[in-house]
């Protein structure tokens, strides 16, 4: 049952995934993303970590691509208006794409594949545990990730308005 | 023991999804009974007998009307979205406690769908998912109005979702719990949410309007200035589920507000009646029905009452008034609770 439910949710994810990378509609992209999104928050449910689920789909499926289909649909990209790729920047890309995937391939190479495990996290995700963890084991990386997210929210006010 | 555990869960998702739609179908009829009574008028009274028929009536006229796809449209997202909107507003349906546990054989089954004990942040997350529907539909039909309506609605229900989320932290933290079935057990006996947290009610209710798109916050489908919004392209059922989809909000918004600030399914000294548990449970779901059919009412008495609001007015009051409120009363209720402690109580 949960092997099924985990290869079902892994086909969704890799077609969406690839969908976001073929479709040529920016606005597809974006909604192949979401449901990307959906698929993960469902593997997460698998593992049993609830919270991770709900939060990435509230801030991420819910929130930041809220967000950038605003953007797409303000640009309205199309075919058109879309701007000719110059060498270097094809050349960059490519690049930057091949290290990306040395650096996942490495990951997993080194990675267990540990399925009994998964299963027996338990409690381990739920708000209370988490939360417990956040505020013990990681509280310094919490406090100054939370310090990082404050700069950036003072910098994009700093930017985006020219008189203070 | 699973087969009707199975079996009484699809009963009550049948039920509910039964409900939600009679309600939602009615609230178009009370909703005009209402307007019609706020500015002394009869309101619809032709289809049977007091116009109890009109829903009906509205509905056959909805499914039978001409269906037009604009042909500049992105079909298969101008369809997506009117059916990401109607599904997002039944979904939210699923963590609500309807009422105290009915007992079957000496089992007890809770009148949930799913209590999971994320039940709130559930809540948020479909609510946030609910705008796709909106900025889909309007930005797929390639009318400069339908997107101007997409962006208004879409930058709203981002805005007032952070309140909301903020107002009801305050309850959080002295529940100590998500789920909203241990939330409504806390409040029995008339310990009502909404005298402790007062603050973070009135915050909650505001954002509740903005999230449902209703009066005084409908900028999204402002009849002077954009024509219908987002659902100007519309017609036929497709309008029908968007309207529809409307009602379905303000009414699971009201059984939120209900279960979250008004105790749920709790009356003062319904413990001390004596009644047997089905018995108790069905007054208790009558009970929290009576309450959200006030809210439905209240909704609609505000929506006649009170004018649009501008644009920036709407901003300022969720970014510069509703969030800094919600953020001091976080505060003030960690600060009680700090010293509740410290001293005991």
């Amino acid at each position: 049952m949960i092997l099924t439910t985990f290869y079902i949710l892994s086909a969704i994810a890799i077609v969406c995934a690839l969908m976001v990378v073929l479709s040529k509609n920016p606005v597809h992209s974006v909604l192949y993303l979401v449901t990307c999104f959906f698929a993960f928050s469902g593997h997460y449910i698998l593992m049993n970590a609830q919270f991770l689920a709900v939060v990435n789909i509230i801030v991420y499926a819910g929130a930041i691509m809220v967000l950038f289909l605003f953007v797409v649909m303000m640009l309205n990209l199309n075919k058109q208006n879309q701007l000719d790729k110059s060498n270097v920047a094809r050349l960059a890309s490519v690049i930057g794409a091949g290290a990306l995937l040395l650096i996942i391939v490495a990951s997993v190479k080194s990675a267990e594949l540990d399925i009994l495990g998964v299963t027996q996290l338990g409690e381990l995700g739920t708000v209370q545990a988490i939360g417990k963890e956040l505020f013990s084991t990681y509280l310094l990386p919490f406090e100054i990730s939370s310090v990082l997210l404050f700069s950036a929210i003072v910098g994009a006010i700093l930017l985006g308005k020219k008189e203070i | 023991m699973l087969s009707t555990y199975l079996i009484v869960k699809i009963v009550i998702i049948l039920v509910l999804f039964l409900v939600t739609l009679g309600m939602a179908a009615y609230s178009t009829y009370g909703e005009r009974k209402v307007a019609a009574f706020l500015q002394d008028r009869l309101g619809p009274n032709r289809a049977g007998p007091f116009g109890l028929l009109q829903p009906l009536a509205d509905g056959v006229k909805m499914f039978m009307k001409e269906e037009i796809i604009p042909n500049t449209s992105d079909k298969a997202i101008f369809i997506l979205g009117p059916s990401i909107f109607m599904v997002t507003a039944l979904l939210t349906s699923a963590v609500i406690p309807w009422g105290p546990d009915i007992h079957i054989d000496g089992q007890a089954y809770p009148l949930q769908v799913a209590d999971i004990n994320i039940a709130l942040l559930y809540l948020f997350g479909i609510v946030s998912l609910g705008v796709y529907g909106i900025m889909l539909g309007g930005w797929a039909s390639n009318n400069k109005y339908s997107l101007l309506g997409a962006v208004r609605a879409s930058s709203q229900m981002i805005s007032y979702e952070l309140a909301m989320g903020l107002s009801i932290v305050g309850i959080l933290m002295y529940t100590g719990s998500l789920s909203l079935r241990d939330i409504v057990a806390q409040q029995q006996g008339f310990h009502w949410n909404v005298f402790y947290q007062p603050v973070g009610f009135v915050i909650f209710l505001i954002c509740a309007f903005a999230e449902a798109n209703r009066a005084p916050f409908d900028l999204a489908e402002c009849e002077t200035e954009l024509i219908g919004g987002f659902h100007t392209e519309y017609s036929s059922m497709k309008l029908g589920l968007f309207l529809f989809a409307e009602y379905i909000h303000m009414f699971v918004s009201s059984a939120v507000i209900a279960c979250l600030f008004f105790g749920g399914y709790d009356f003062p000294f319904i413990d001390k009646l004596g009644l047997s548990p089905n018995v108790f449970a069905v007054v208790g779901v009558v009970i929290l029905f009576a309450k959200i059919i006030f809210f439905i009412f209240f909704f609609m008495w505000v929506r006649w009452t009170i004018p649009r609001f501008r644009y920036d007015q709407l901003m300022k009051l969720g970014w510069q008034i509703l969030i800094p409120l919600g953020l001091a009363n976080i505060f003030i209720t960690g600060g009680w609770l700090t010293l509740k402690n410290y001293l005991n109580w």
